[in-house]
């Protein structure tokens, strides 16, 4: 065990040894971890390190291959979600659980024994004592589908309570928040281990890493490779832990990777602008908020962020402006020309491109080859189609070029895209998007969910875009990516753009401000 | 015209609308469930032939009529557990195996009965009307709608009693979530195959139930292809239902009003092809759907086989 | 809806080329296929012996009257003209994911279009002229019965299923209303529409049985096929039936795609009645509903879509009907059994196909 100084007693949960193969890799080898009341666990790795197996395993979905995993002591499988609720063991998952259609109230009562009738009255007392104890409110009537991503993590959170969780594990929780969500996630957790709960903390953020944890474990490649207790935690200064972890994980750096020099700016401001948005105004609907005349210019060789709380209407203005959505009015100017009638291939036959957030749902065909995506939205086009017959020899030399060009890893140009790694699907879409002819790309959180490698990457492709005189408007919920690259900030808040600064030395402040709702 | 319009034509009119209302009540709440739990269920067709034919084979044996409903029933849970084996536990494409069963079954119950029954053509007795007193007097809707066998009034309790199981119980809770996030049902707790494998089975028990009707109080016989289609019916009334009860007896009844007028009109000699009347029901939907059409509320994993941790 | 076509489709397997591979693939498939039809062709046999009928004596009949006599492989061939262009529709409509369970209603009206038109047309001009506007007609109006669906489907997003499924109720009476109604034929007692005189059919095969309705169907399988697999149009129905969000994303025009899906799908639809009107039966009558369209489903899922394998299917499925129609008037078996025996074989080829996949996983592993 790599902690003599307290005996595995005092855990709730031990894991020893714990394996967990899947076709073609090992997922997690032989992994030890002792999880405690009172500690903030945090389990830190890159994408691919085998966290959300070891979650898996915790929360019954998965079962370990080899090794065991003790209960208070006692070795216990665990081989339902349900026998892990039984013990405890309570998971707020990176996609939320919880179901649309039904309120708050009956997505709590949810799991209860069929034939009973949901306990409503008992449930509302438990949840103000919790909700008091904790700080936080929920709604306990509102659709769950009304509720934005925060008060969604909040109920779920409320749900490990109200379900007596004496662990409560938190799966890449602050990846939808904003800030000072995360800040507010942070006294929330503090608040909770100090009421005697163990919470295992998932992230591959290595600043909230050392700013919440009080023990970390580091994974890599599915191995455990480090581990510093609590002891060696508080001797330590933020930047230490950091540049340890960083060594844990890498081996090389002695610095924040992530921490990258301010970008050149490079721009001519007398160079005419190549997209310029006047008063775009989206009507909201059901489910997503509205745009309210929104107005702003990129010139060639300027990346423009969209700061903001995610669900603000960062994605409608991506999908309004690329022709996705409907708009109510404005105009969308590229090079001078009027495109807000066009259609969306129309758009993207003139320069507009647009890279999604959504990798698999909307950016690509999984169950289709890799060869076939790059081109999706070229079907018909020459040289790839010839009066409307597939050249696949074309199709296939020209994808071959992009998979050296673009570094995607894959094993054919017939694997179906959907087995590739975020990260090489990320590179699909780049290539795709910047492929000839682009003059201004939307990015929409491009390093969502990649691992750091990965992130890197994809920002020095945006940057090399903008070098080469794209203008970039780069939508992202990471403040820190925002002032890593790009030229301005503007801030939107419910649909409006409520202010823009130039990234110089105190952009982080103002943006803050912006986002909290103060004047910059 | 007036012989159109008189009491005993009205009274009989509707009598037959409740009859030919029944089948389709039941294959419509039971298509309900499944499809609210997120299966598509395509074989109900097949499964109230199965409880058709199970149903009367039952009746006719056991001289009982409520026999015939159980053994009904049971039929149809039989070919609903095949049902579940291959779309809810292993996850086959529901559409496939709906459509394999409806066919299977159609030609199953024809085989069957050719070897049974095809030269005897047995019939059922009437069955024995449970007469709602004081009720049944009321000229034209008493003898329409209170001297039906004691199922039908079952039946339509059933309509409330599902409104309230969806609305109030935890089971109404776990199907719900088990349509349209079983993820996150997974998670809570609830097994999410075994909470579909209860609804198919349901939805089997409420189909070989109407087939039973269909065949035993209906026509007081089993012929091949008895049910023409009420199974495909019930998918419809189901979809346009949007997960409540009520609109699922409502639809029944209009399609049963026609499905009888066709009846009432050969028997009243009047001259129109009775294609034209049961055209009726299907176009008032269709105009419906193209005024009011808007996005049908359908649970968003319907169709779509759970499977623990796949994203 | 989203309905999972995954264990139906593959579509980076039909893009496979490279010769070994493929070859081998094609051999695993063939036995894929076989071997599970051979199983139901037991499990079947075991219900003939239950009822007491002796499965070899009724496969034996089935074979000889179906494929091996020469009236049976006649009979077969020319049955399989309709179904072939039901077929070719399906695979254009599934593979773009639309579920178009509609294919009767619209079968039934081309049927009755066509009737009521080429005895109208053959009178004023030259017959082939004649044949060709009977089909361009029943196609047409096929194409129109999908648009109500379609147009519902592409800008309200209303489940085909649910709409194709009432236009095919809706469809089966109205073209028995036009029957009786509208183009009966005075000089006979049932109601039928008048009937094409056989000199005035699509010409036969050589000096056989089969209709020449035969090869159109097969070039009409071949071509979708190849449309759908070779061309970017093809591709586009594609990615709209794998990915919807995705082809809004990639700038295709949805909308348009899904009512030309529709259009084409019943179009072929249309056309399969008025070949089997036209090639074989002169003439439609009241009531008449062979139900050929939900018969096909099952052989383009067990064709996996792809029209070269359809085509195999649709033959079995002849034989097997064509055949199970002389047993039941030889060995009293009715011939409904057919559908028993199709219906095994479509449960026990995805079953196979289960087995298969999680062997392979497991192998992997």
């Amino acid at each position: 065990m790599s902690n003599a100084s307290s005996s595995p007693a005092d855990d709730i949960v031990t894991l020893e040894g714990v394996t967990k193969r899947f076709p073609g890799i090992v997922a997690n080898d032989s992994i030890d971890l002792s999880i405690r009341p009172g500690e903030v666990h945090v389990l830190l790795g890159e994408n691919g390190a085998g966290k959300s197996t070891l979650i898996g395993m915790l929360s019954g979905l998965q079962q370990p291959d080899e090794g065991r995993i003790l209960v208070d002591g006692r070795p216990m499988p665990i081989a339902s979600p349900r026998q892990a609720l039984a013990l405890g063991i309570g998971t707020v998952f990176q996609h939320m659980m919880l179901v649309p259609t039904l309120t708050v109230a009956e997505n709590l009562l949810l799991g209860g024994p069929w034939w009973q009738r949901p306990r409503t009255e008992e449930l509302e007392a438990r949840v103000a004592e919790i909700s008091k104890s904790l700080g936080i409110a929920v709604k306990l009537h509102a659709r769950v589908s009304e509720l934005s991503l925060g008060e969604q993590q909040q109920v779920e959170i409320v749900r490990a309570m109200v379900r007596n969780s004496r662990l409560l594990i938190l799966d890449e929780s602050t990846s939808m928040l904003t800030p000072q969500g995360i800040e507010e996630l942070g006294a929330l957790m503090r608040r909770l281990v100090e009421q005697g709960l163990a919470i295992v903390f998932i992230t591959h953020k290595l600043k909230e890493a050392a700013a919440f944890g009080d023990r970390i474990s580091v994974l890599k490649l599915g191995r455990k490779v480090g581990e510093i207790p609590p002891e060696r935690f508080r001797a330590l200064g933020e930047q230490e832990i950091i540049s340890e972890i960083v060594e844990l994980m890498f081996g090389r750096q002695k610095d924040d990777p992530e921490a990258a020099e301010r970008p050149v700016a490079s721009v001519h401001a007398e160079a005419a602008p190549l997209l310029q948005v006047t008063d775009l105004t989206v009507a909201a609907t059901d489910n997503a908020p509205g745009l309210s005349s929104i107005s702003f210019d990129i010139r060639p060789g300027e990346i423009l962020g969209i700061a903001g709380i995610d669900g603000n209407g960062q994605k409608q203005l991506a999908e309004a402006l690329s022709g996705q959505r409907a708009a109510a009015g404005g105009s969308v100017r590229l090079e001078g020309t009027a495109i807000e009638a066009l259609s969306v291939g129309e758009r993207s036959r003139r320069g507009l491109r647009y890279l999604t957030d959504d990798r698999l749902g909307e950016g690509t065909v999984g169950t289709f080859p890799v060869s076939i995506n790059f081109f999706l939205k070229q079907v018909g086009a020459a040289p790839f189609w010839r009066g409307g017959v597939e050249q696949r020899a074309e199709i296939d030399r020209r994808a071959a070029e992009l998979v050296r060009e673009y570094d995607v890893r894959t094993p054919s140009l017939k694997t179906p895209v959907a087995r590739l790694s975020g990260g090489n699907i990320q590179k699909v879409l780049l290539a795709r998007e910047l492929a000839e002819g682009a003059k201004v790309v939307i990015f929409n959180k491009p390093t969502y969910g990649l691992d750091l490698a990965n992130t890197l990457a994809s920002r020095q492709r945006i940057r090399d875009a903008a070098q080469s005189g794209l203008a970039v408007l780069l939508i992202s919920t990471d403040l820190e990516e925002l002032l890593s690259i790009c030229n301005r900030i503007a801030v939107m808040a419910n649909g409006a753009l409520v202010g823009t600064v130039a990234n110089a030395e105190d952009a982080r402040t103002r943006v803050g401000r912006l986002m909290i709702g103060l004047a910059a | 015209m007036t012989g159109l319009f008189s009491e005993v034509f009205l009274s009989a009119l509707l009598f037959g609308a409740v009859t030919a209302a029944i089948p389709l009540l039941l294959a419509g709440l039971g298509e309900q469930m499944s499809e609210k739990a997120g299966v598509l269920n395509i074989g109900i067709e097949g499964m109230m032939l199965a409880g058709a034919y199970l149903g009367f084979v039952g009746a006719f044996y056991s001289g009982s009529l409520w026999l015939g409903f159980l053994t009904g029933a049971a039929g149809g849970v039989a070919v609903a557990l095949v049902m579940a084996l291959l779309c809810v536990r292993i996850g086959l494409n529901q559409i496939v195996i709906g459509i394999a069963l409806t066919l299977g079954l159609e030609g199953l119950t024809a085989l069957l009965h050719h070897f049974q029954f095809s030269r005897s053509y047995p019939r059922l007795p009437a069955p024995n009307p449970t007469v709602i007193p004081t009720l049944a007097d009321i000229p034209v809707i008493g003898p329409a709608f209170f001297k039906h066998h004691l199922i039908v009034y079952l039946a339509v309790a059933l309509v409330f009693a599902m409104g309230y199981l969806y609305r109030r119980t935890q089971l109404g809770l776990n199907l719900q979530a088990a349509g349209d996030k079983p993820a996150a049902l997974d998670v809570a707790g609830i097994d999410v195959i075994r909470t579909r494998t209860i609804a198919v089975l349901s939805t089997g028990a409420l189909a070989g139930l109407g087939g039973a009707y269909l065949a035993n109080v209906g026509a007081g016989l089993f012929i091949p292809f008895i049910t023409n289609g009420a199974g495909f019916l019930g998918i419809v009334l189901a979809m346009l239902a949007r997960g409540r009860p009520v609109w699922v007896l409502f639809g029944a009844l209009l399609f049963g009003v026609c499905l009888s007028l066709t009846t009432a009109m050969q028997v009243a000699g009047i001259n129109i092809p009775t294609d034209v009347i049961q055209m009726l029901p299907f176009l008032a939907v269709m105009i419906m759907l193209v005024l009011f059409g808007r996005r049908a509320s359908l649970p968003a994993a319907l169709g779509i086989p759970y499977e623990r941790g796949a994203r | 809806m989203s309905i999972d076509t995954a264990p139906t489709v593959n579509a980076t397997a039909l893009d496979a080329t490279s010769g070994v591979a493929a070859r081998r693939d094609i051999l695993r498939r063939l036995l894929m296929t076989l071997g599970p039809i051979l199983a139901a062709l037991v499990i079947a046999g075991c219900i003939l012996l239950a009822v007491g009928v002796d499965p070899l004596a009724y496969y034996g009949y089935v074979l000889e009257k179906g494929l091996f006599s020469p009236l049976g492989i006649q009979q077969t061939l020319t049955r399989m003209a309709p179904l072939l262009f039901l077929a070719a529709g399906l695979i254009v409509a599934f593979r773009a994911g639309m579920w178009n369970l509609g294919g009767d209603g619209q079968f039934l009206l081309g049927a009755v279009t066509a009737a009521a038109s080429a005895p109208f047309f053959v009178g004023i001009m030259p017959a082939w002229l004649a044949l060709f506007c009977a089909f361009v007609i029943a196609t047409l109006v096929a194409m129109a019965w999908s648009l109500v669906p379609a147009l519902l489907r592409a800008y309200q997003g209303v489940n085909e299923i649910i709409t194709t499924l009432m236009m095919t109720f809706l469809g089966t009476s109205l073209a028995n209303v036009l029957v009786k109604l509208f183009f009966r034929d005075p000089g006979t007692t049932v109601p039928q529409t008048r009937t094409l005189p056989v000199e005035d059919r699509l010409p036969r095969l050589f000096d056989t049985t089969i209709t020449s309705g035969l090869l159109f169907g097969l070039a009409a399988i071949i071509i979708v096929h190849l449309v759908m697999t070779r061309t970017a149009f093809g591709l586009k129905l594609r990615i709209v039936g794998a990915n919807p969000r995705a082809a809004v994303h990639a700038g295709l025009g949805v909308p348009g795609l899904t009512i030309a899906v529709f259009a084409i799908s019943a179009g072929l639809a249309g056309l399969a009645g008025a070949v089997d009107i036209i090639g074989v039966q002169g003439n439609v009558r009241a009531d008449w509903n062979p139900a050929y369209g939900l018969a096909v489903i099952p052989a383009v899922f067990l064709a996996r879509m792809n029209g070269f394998a359809a085509i195999g299917f649709v033959f079995l499925l002849s034989v097997l009907s064509i055949g199970g129609e002389s047993a039941a008037r030889r060995l009293g078996v009715p011939n409904h059994f057919t559908l028993v025996l199709v219906s095994i074989v479509l449960i026990v080829l995805a079953l196979a196909e289960y087995v298969d996949h999680r062997h392979n996983q497991s192998r992997k592993a």
